[in-house]
């Protein structure tokens, strides 16, 4: 690949661009400090929090799963260091529904499920962020052939309607990616080889064998 | 000499006259310091940005990737500092800091533009694509003949031994095609292709009848060791500096090579804020250095100057110098200084799933894409409806993890499919041949000021209409080649192309025939002040479709030979 196609690995996550991966033409809208939100500091109970919804999308199975990739800790680095603020809060704000959404199907808290309530739970989760994802980018679409007849009638002044993402599709993408990017992740789920010393490009392959990391 | 900056050569500290000065220290800079201490010139090197050491400072380059706390993903902190790249691609956790602080150096946009730049030692010499192709007459001569811009001054056969020469010492890696629009060069092997590539390759040869190429890229990467570097480990992390040299930079390269004649200094936080200009001999005696971190000036003479500080930034020192006699500056008397500013237009290609081939696969993470070779408005084409060319890079590689299963949610089996590789998924952007326009054109913004106090530029270019036909003909003519090729699931994508982001803006300082029509001669000389020598992007007086790099390197080592042999002639 050469250097056009140095983009980030993870844009293309789940058929749409990164969360948080886009600052568009204001320039960077990055703030000076961090917005005053119970929540950001992650607690140790959030993290194991974290850490079980992640293990649900990617278990354990003859390789480590999530948990072991620490993927709490990742969540909670990229949520504070690269989400911005009105990205935060939708994460913030979608643990807890997360959370609801769980006590209102089982019963009960994500943390008191089984294995199997976690995983059903998520299934149904995940297909309606699925939907939402969908409608957003419908809505996206419109906005984008909006704003171009607006900017061809000359009116400048158009500022576009922004449709939040679901904030389960935050959770499932962070996972994934922190997930195959972590020591367990990349040298056990997946192969790396940090300095290949030569390139075939033409090789077999059989079912089973692992793809490369990076 | 003054300030307590770093000079890596510090032999030759006490002095202020040096033979030459060069401005810039990134790819063309580096190899007229090269050249030119070789040659016996006592040559001082001036960067505007930090000291960057080859190995020592590429921090990141042998860490593992989940050893980056953000696993390479720019963090709101780091962005801050840079919002125009920010709004690109190049917005990667470990190389942030070798991009120039956006906030520091502002620049007014009349039209969007978005000025990748690098102030370190080295310049962008670390972070290019290193994509490295000759040019061809049709080329040099398409000005000429189809009247847009002014007449390139030389000629294929002028440039052929220069890129005979940087070839030979950069190291450039690619095959041997005998295609007459894309000569070929003094090539190390070439890399392979993946299945999927050499396939798509053949069948678009079949399909047109061996009039169109699908080629592996040559690039600067070394895929044999040369003497005092390594060969290419295929990490593909080139942008981070390479721990063996595997690529051509300044560091891995040029500057080594000038080290060792003993007769470099290297000046960091240098900021050039104008060429001194002497109008009784209407030559130019030295330069102006801002000091970067002590704010303090300093005047530096020589008997000739090679500016290299960047396309743009070229522009900028002319336009900043000799105003008291041009109140425009140096160059300006063509009226030309500043305008016909190209680039090469990209974000605007096609990809798609090529079916089968599951039981294949590569080895090796290769630095280096396909290349389809111009074909259109050259002979044999058919007509079209505008003038000029475009070429494709891409490649066609296997999916991985970040690829959506759509039947999967969560759990086991999604987790074990992923894995796997998925399907080979093929694609290209076109690059695209900028016309000249005088209209496109970068000024003197006085009314703001950067963080030194210094007039910034102001961007006023766009694409126009040729830009814009040929657009959608790179995507018509990659669906066409990619049907034959039998490549599925098509789509295309144009997300327009604000001017400088494809990082190979050029034209400020044309080279030309006429001093009324342009800023320099054939050797690159400023017409109004012949020991001014401008060989970095600013030169060029047509954009091409071909990545840059390679001419201005093939230009500037012409030019040192040219520069010193008029010394010796006393002519300069």
């Amino acid at each position: 690949m050469n250097r056009r196609e140095a983009l980030s690995s993870v844009a293309l996550l789940l058929g749409g661009t990164i969360i948080g991966g886009e600052v568009f033409l204001a320039g960077c809208k990055a703030p000076d400090k961090k917005i005053a939100m119970a929540g950001l500091n992650f607690s140790p109970d959030d993290i194991s929090f974290l850490d079980e919804v992640g293990e649900t999308i990617i278990p354990a199975t003859t390789t480590p799963g999530a948990k072991e990739a620490k993927i709490g800790e990742f969540m909670r680095t990229i949520v504070n260091d690269c989400y911005e603020e009105k990205e935060q809060k939708i994460f913030l704000d979608g643990m807890q529904k997360l959370d609801d959404a769980c006590k209102t199907k089982n019963g009960k808290a994500f943390l008191d499920c089984d294995a199997q309530q976690r995983h059903d739970f998520l299934v149904a989760l995940d297909q309606e962020a699925k939907d939402y994802q969908k409608k957003k980018g419908e809505f996206d679409k419109l906005q984008d052939d909006k704003a171009a007849a607006e900017k061809s009638k000359g009116n400048t002044a158009f500022q576009r309607e922004d449709m939040p993402a679901h904030y389960f599709t935050m959770v499932k993408q962070l996972t994934l990616w922190g997930y195959f990017t972590s020591e367990v992740g990349a040298t056990k789920a997946l192969r790396y080889i940090a300095v290949p010393g030569r390139y075939e490009g033409c090789i077999p392959y059989k079912k089973g064998d692992k793809a490369w990391a990076t | 000499m003054p300030g307590d900056t770093t000079n890596i050569n510090t032999k030759a500290t006490e002095q202020y006259t040096y033979d030459a000065i060069v401005v810039g220290s990134g790819i063309s800079g580096g190899w007229a310091a090269k050249e030119l201490t070789e040659k016996g010139l006592k040559v001082l090197m001036l960067e505007r940005g930090r000291n960057f050491e080859h190995l020592k400072d590429y921090k990141s380059a042998s860490k593992d990737p989940w050893e980056l706390a953000h696993r390479g993903r720019a963090t709101t902190e780091q962005l801050s500092h840079h919002p125009v790249i920010a709004r690109t691609w190049g917005k990667l956790e470990p190389i942030m800091d070798y991009w120039a602080n956006d906030v520091d150096c502002p620049y007014t946009e009349v039209k969007p533009f978005k000025w990748w730049r690098s102030y370190q030692l080295g310049g962008r010499s670390i972070l290019w694509g290193r994509q490295s192709y000759r040019w061809s007459d049709f080329d040099f001569e398409a000005n000429g003949k189809d009247g847009h811009g002014v007449d390139w001054p030389i000629r294929y056969r002028d440039i052929a031994p220069w890129y005979d020469h940087v070839e030979k010492f950069i190291g450039v890696s690619g095959s041997l095609e005998g295609i007459p629009q894309l000569p070929d060069g003094h090539f190390l092997p070439p890399m392979d292709m993946t299945c999927v590539e050499k396939d798509v390759a053949a069948r678009i040869k079949d399909r047109y009848k061996g009039q169109r190429h699908m080629i592996i890229g040559r690039v600067a990467n070394l895929t044999e060791a040369i003497p005092g570097r390594t060969s290419c480990q295929f990490r593909n992390r080139c942008w981070e500096g390479c721990p063996f040299g595997g690529y051509f930079s300044t560091q891995s390269s040029t500057l080594p090579a000038a080290m060792k004649t003993g007769k470099l200094t290297v000046r960091p936080w240098s900021i050039v804020t104008q060429i001194l200009y002497d109008k009784d001999t209407r030559k130019a005696k030295g330069v102006q250095v801002l000091d970067a971190e002590s704010n303090k000036t300093y005047d530096y003479f020589s008997k000739i100057i090679f500016l290299n500080a960047s396309a743009l930034n070229s522009a900028w020192i002319l336009m900043n110098s000799a105003v008291s006699i041009w109140p425009g500056g140096l160059g300006s008397s063509s009226g030309e200084l500043g305008h016909n500013i190209m680039d090469h237009h990209y974000n605007v290609g096609v990809s798609g799933i090529m079916e089968g081939y599951e039981d294949k696969y590569y080895y090796g993470r290769r630095p280096n894409g396909i290349y389809i070779v111009r074909f259109a408005n050259l002979p044999g084409d058919k007509k079209r409806d505008f003038v000029r060319g475009f070429g494709y890079q891409g490649g066609a590689s296997r999916e991985g993890w970040s690829r959506n299963v759509a039947e999967l949610n969560v759990g086991s089996p999604f987790k074990e499919a992923l894995t796997e590789p998925g399907a080979w998924s093929v694609g290209v952007t076109g690059f695209g041949e900028l016309l000249p326009y005088h209209e496109n054109l970068i000024a003197l913004d006085k009314d703001k000021k950067d963080k030194w106090g210094l007039p910034i530029l102001s961007m006023d270019a766009e694409l126009r209409d040729n830009e814009r036909k040929m657009r959608k003909d790179i995507i018509i003519e990659a669906t066409e080649m990619f049907e034959a090729a039998g490549v599925k699931n098509l789509t295309s994508w144009d997300n327009g192309h604000a001017i400088g982001d494809g990082i190979h803006e050029m034209g400020s300082a044309r080279m030309g025939k006429d001093p009324k029509t342009s800023i320099l001669n054939s050797h690159n000389q400023v017409w109004d002040a012949k020991n001014v020598f401008v060989t970095d992007g600013a030169c060029m007086a047509s954009s091409a479709c071909q990545n840059p790099s390679l001419t201005y390197m093939a230009l500037t080592a012409r030019a040192a030979e040219y520069a010193v042999e008029e010394m010796k002639k006393r002519e300069l």
